[in-house]
């Protein structure tokens, strides 16, 4: 990297000078009605109407003069092409002109709003403006971007992280996008936690709001009545998380490490449920477990006691967390069991430790990292989760439900949505420090760049018999779940008529041959086509960005490191709903415009779903030995090279992990969504939810039932693409695995 | 140009490419906020697409929900239209300032109630619907645990009917809160809160969506739920083993309703679509989804299984007092402070 040419540096910032031109001079500078990709406004008056004029126009046409304010960062920089990198006037000008421009152009948006001026002080000031501006397009994009890589290489040439021109940039591109996307809405939240009913901001409004006794009431332990909210969602989170370890290892440890015939049954069945609709498990559970449910209904004429709603509560949000967590726990152990290096087991085994002793003392502390991930997944999961405590909930209020009702009730009090989602905060960052805690500082690097051999060991007796136990009866469990899924879409009526029929799918996925081509005439096709084209778009970004950013953590030292992983996980902490509603405030006004655009909600599945990715690339990234990285740089490839060609290949179980779940989740995430979809952009959860509203059971199931179908394919073809990790030298042994 | 600099540059290129290309040049659109059942905003939208050739977006979501997104989108509406859903959100967009006057040509041949409902709201609201509160049971399961058949509201406080009674949320769903200032009404308040902390007790669950209890109650999760009479019919008519009941000592109504939103960037079409949906022959046909609520257009159709306003004791519902804010807020802090927390 020192050694990197002073050609090479500056083509760089050739490259961004010329993209910060462009932004200025040649694109528009606002948004566009017509959206991202709507290209009219090239033959519609462009480049001098003021819809559509680049700055440059703009300015000439004596409009909207602010904007001329960022021209001097732009000019500077050329001062730093004539010299070398290593002339401190180079970093200088950079990180000067960088900052300043970004700052600027961010906080003219702020200032300068629909309504003029945004501050009551600045009208006092100078008078009304008389002028207005929307929401910011191309050219401030591309403005924006340049800033910030100028100002990231200016950091890079006065010799941050070694003058690492990839890790300092990368840092910085995390860093903005986390602070925009993810701090911002918060923060624009939290601040509304403060604002009363005068619309006045106040400290006591906020405390009374968090110390309310419907969130902390203990009183289902001391007396009969109901307990807090926050005590209900923490109960059911620990619950859950404890459950989904040990199921997800017991899953992992099956398929690893034992001579189990069917594993690959198990992997593909372990995937099913996290690539079900959430409400779909809910309801399926009703039509097994409700009032009038089968199992029900059976067993109350079968031993004649009167039926119960027992299912709806805690019982039942339970049952259907565990069924849909369960694989996320699986996703993220399989890879760290994978990880374990059979050699390390070997040794223990060759010293005389019998398997039992191997499994305690070597294989399970090894794994330490994942089962302590998976907890914390499985606990944060089950806080944020929205859509089966709306279903199952009945009266046993949840941290989640209790937000979105705040939100969307008459009362339509957003303080007190932000105050719970502050009480909602602290339990999932508690549960996040523990974590960090318990895992302490120990080196859990298995594998190392000297060769590794080996086969796993088996598991013994005293451990595989229960956990084979466990292993088929969940099993059996899924499938049952599932069989009455694929069945009950095409039933007339669940219950009531039970006739064999295809009317569901018809009414949802009918298409017809006409003499346009073929006419898409099912009611769910629009829903469909929009969920596929989002998911697809974001779950590539979500992978992204997630490795490198767990690449940053795990290989960079920078200051600030601690933050920066605080505010990457920070968005898993958050539930759907508070995210949902906080990007309607923060992202429809200027200067940052999104709502009702497709660019929402993939923003808002790549930022929701990163931790995932970020906490997949660790966990693996932390058993890689530094020694391979050194052994590249020393053979003179660049971090950027490293990260390609020695990280990523070794990394295809976190990527395929990132890909698959950000994938399905933004295929069947409900929580955010449910604000953030539009009437040009609806998606299919938003879609069946209102089916379930409508008691239209059957179309639900249906559709459901086929967007199980494509997530399969998909993640087939995932598997297919990115391929099977191969980081022991005795591939044969491995043939059970997909 | 790095490597790097390619993957940022592909990364904003992607994102960008999000917002694919679903514009219509300069043709005219509407976007269409729907309160009602989804069959029925789909119908409308659909209806009004080919009556007019207007391209129609629309969103479906409930009325709270649909407050909720005018107000948060209220610095930059994305709605022009908001049609359907009880009239109490609609009358406290009114008062907010988030709807906008309008005096449609439609309002001669309009029911006498639907002309007051957008006189009380300076003309920034109209009726649509009409329909009567009450409540539906499931006739099977009454049958199978052996309890009597309901006919008034103090019926549904009765010690046996305990775990069988649903009813909405009053802080997630108008028809709740409709409900609440009924029974206030009806009773008086101190009264009719002793008679919520009384049904309280009986209740299994407080349900989000308003219609939910007597879904639940058709699907046999339910024994009883309080909701319209006409969502209670259609379950009826759907096949479900659901009565209705008309509670004797008289019941208060919604008027479901429409706003113009204010700021709305298809104003024109808009008005279109207002006076469009104000018409007999538009509001006859909400018999096709199944919606039994009388229309407010004198010369609309209504069906024979549809509940009789006129055999109805209806109560004389101040939807000026009790579709107030402040008045909304008081009573739904006072059932969530007194009602909503006690042991059931």
């Amino acid at each position: 990297m020192k050694t990197e040419n002073k050609a090479f540096a500056h083509s760089t910032l050739l490259l961004w000078l010329i993209v910060g031109w462009a932004g200025f001079c040649l694109v528009p500078w606002y948004g566009i009605e017509d959206g991202f990709f709507g290209f009219e406004w090239l033959s519609d008056g462009y480049p001098f109407d003021p819809d559509y004029a680049p700055a440059l126009f703009l300015i000439l046409q004596g409009k909207k003069i602010w904007l001329a304010s960022v021209v001097p960062f732009m000019i500077l920089p050329v001062i730093a092409l004539f010299r070398i990198k290593s002339d401190p006037v180079f970093g200088k000008v950079l990180v000067v002109c960088g900052a300043l421009g970004f700052g600027i152009l961010l906080g003219q948006g702020f200032i300068i709003g629909l309504k003029g001026w945004q501050f009551g002080w600045l009208e006092q000031l100078f008078g009304p403006l008389g002028d207005r501006q929307f929401g910011m397009g191309y050219g401030a994009l591309f403005m924006a971007s340049a800033f910030l890589f100028i100002f990231t290489q200016g950091i890079a040439a006065r010799g941050a992280v070694n003058g690492d021109v990839f890790v300092v940039s990368s840092i910085g591109f995390v860093v903005t996008i986390v602070a925009i996307f993810v701090f911002f809405p918060i923060i624009s939240m939290l601040l509304s936690a403060f604002i009363g009913e005068d619309k006045a901001y106040s400290i006591s409004v906020f405390i009374d709001k968090i110390t309310d006794n419907r969130l902390w009431s203990l009183s289902c332990i001391t007396g009969g009545q109901k307990c807090g909210a926050a005590w209900n969602s923490f109960a059911l989170a620990v619950l859950v998380g404890i459950t989904t370890t040990v199921l997800g290892l017991a899953f992992a440890l099956v398929v690893t490490r034992t001579g189990f015939r069917y594993k690959k049954l198990l992997r593909a069945m372990s995937v099913l449920p996290i690539i079900t609709p959430p409400f779909v498990i809910g309801l399926a559970i009703i039509l097994l477990f409700g009032l009038s449910g089968s199992f029900t209904v059976f067993f109350s004429d079968l031993f004649g006691f009167q039926p119960t709603r027992w299912v709806y509560g805690l019982p039942g949000i339970l049952i259907a967390q565990i069924l849909a967590f369960t694989p996320i726990a699986f996703l993220v152990m399989i890879g760290v069991v994978e990880g374990v290096s059979p050699s390390m087991e070997e040794a223990s085994q060759t010293l005389r430790a019998n398997k039992w002793e191997t499994f305690v003392n070597v294989s399970l502390p090894l794994m330490r990292p994942g089962i302590a991930n998976a907890f914390l997944l499985g606990f944060i999961e089950s806080m944020a989760d929205f859509g089966n405590p709306l279903v199952l909930g009945g009266n046993f209020d949840v941290l989640s439900t209790e937000i979105f009702y705040a939100i969307v009730g008459a009362q339509y009090d957003q303080a007190r949505a932000a105050s719970i989602a502050l009480v909602l905060l602290f339990f999932t960052l508690a549960a996040f420090y523990a974590q960090r805690f318990w895992l302490g500082k120990k080196s859990y690097t298995t594998m190392t760049g000297k060769g590794d051999s080996g086969v796993y060991s088996q598991l013994p007796s005293r451990v595989s018999k229960p956990v084979f136990l466990i292993v088929a009866a969940w099993t059996a469990f899924t499938l049952l779940i599932y069989a009455m899924i694929f069945y009950g879409s095409f039933v007339e009526l669940w219950g009531v008529n039970n006739t064999l029929t295809f009317k569901h799918y018809i009414t949802a996925f009918s298409a017809r041959i006409g003499e346009h081509g073929i006419h898409w005439t099912g009611s769910a096709w629009d829903s469909f086509w929009t969920t596929l084209k989002i998911a697809g778009i974001s779950a590539p970004l979500t992978a992204a960005v997630g490795l490198v950013t767990a690449y940053l953590l795990t290989r960079q030292n920078f200051a600030g490191k601690n933050a920066f992983e605080f505010g990457t996980m920070l968005s898993f902490a958050i539930p759907g709903t508070v995210i949902g509603v906080s990007y309607i405030l923060a992202f429809n006004v200027p200067p940052l415009e999104l709502t009702g655009t497709g660019i929402i909600l993939v923003i808002s599945f790549v930022f929701r779903n990163m931790p995932v990715g970020v906490r997949a690339g660790i966990a693996s990234m932390t058993q890689l030995d530094k020694s391979l990285d050194e052994s590249s740089l020393t053979l003179g490839a660049n971090s950027w090279q490293t990260f390609i060609n020695v990280i990523l290949p070794l990394l295809k179980p976190a990527i395929l992990a990132a890909l698959v779940y950000s994938f399905v989740r933004a295929m069947t995430a409900i929580s955010a969504v449910i604000f953030l979809v539009s009437a040009e952009y609806n998606m299919a959860t938003s879609y069946i939810i209102g089916r379930v509203e409508n008691n239209d059971y059957g179309l639900a199931i249906a559709y459901s039932t086929s967007l199980i179908a494509v997530m399969l394919t998909v993640v087939a073809l995932m598997q297919l693409i990115v391929g099977k990790t191969k980081i022991g030298r005795r591939s044969g042994q491995s043939g059970a695995k997909p | 140009m790095n490597t790097f600099g390619k993957i940022t540059l592909g990364f904003a290129l992607a994102l960008s490419a999000t917002s694919a290309s679903v514009s219509i040049a300069s043709a005219a659109k509407l976007t269409l906020y729907c309160s009602a059942q989804e069959d029925w905003c789909q119908l409308m939208a659909r209806g009004f697409e080919e009556a007019s050739g207007i391209k129609v977006n629309l969103t479906r979501k409930s009325s709270g929900e649909t407050f909720a997104q005018i107000k948060a989108e209220e610095a930059n509406p994305k709605g022009d239209v908001w049609w359907g859903g009880t009239g109490d959100p609609h009358l406290q967009a009114a008062e907010e300032g988030l709807s906008e006057p309008y005096v449609s040509p439609m309002r001669a041949k309009l029911n006498g109630w639907a002309v007051s409902q957008a006189k009380s709201a300076d003309d920034k609201t109209i009726g649509i619907y009409s329909g009567a509160l009450g409540y539906g049971y499931n006739a099977d399961l009454l049958n199978a645990a052996g309890l009597p058949v309901p006919a008034c509201w103090k019926d549904l406080l009765k010690p046996e009917y305990k775990g069988h009674v649903q009813m909405a949320n009053p802080n997630s769903s108008g028809t709740a809160y409709t409900t609440l200032a009924t029974i206030v009404q009806l009773f008086g308040e101190d009264e009719g809160f002793e008679f919520m902390k009384k049904l309280h007790v009986n209740i299994n669950q407080y349900t989000k969506s308003g219609s939910a209890p007597i879904k639940a109650a058709g699907r046999g999760e339910n024994t009883i739920g309080i909701v319209f009479m006409h969502d209670a019919v259609k379950q009826a008519v759907s096949g479900f083993p659901i009565k209705v009941v008309a509670p004797c000592e008289g019941t208060g109504y919604e008027i479901g309703s429409m706003s113009l939103i204010k700021g709305g960037r298809n104003p024109e079409s808009a008005k279109k679509f207002y006076d469009w949906a104000l018409s007999a022959d538009v509001q006859s046909r909400s018999l096709e989804v199944k919606a039994f609520q009388v229309m407010s257009n004198m010369n609309a159709k209504s069906s024979p299984s549809a509940p009789d306003l006129s055999t109805i004791k209806l109560i004389d519902y101040d939807f000026k007092k009790y579709g107030s804010s402040a008045e909304r807020k008081r009573l739904l802090k006072k059932w969530d402070d007194e009602v909503s927390v006690l042991p059931q």
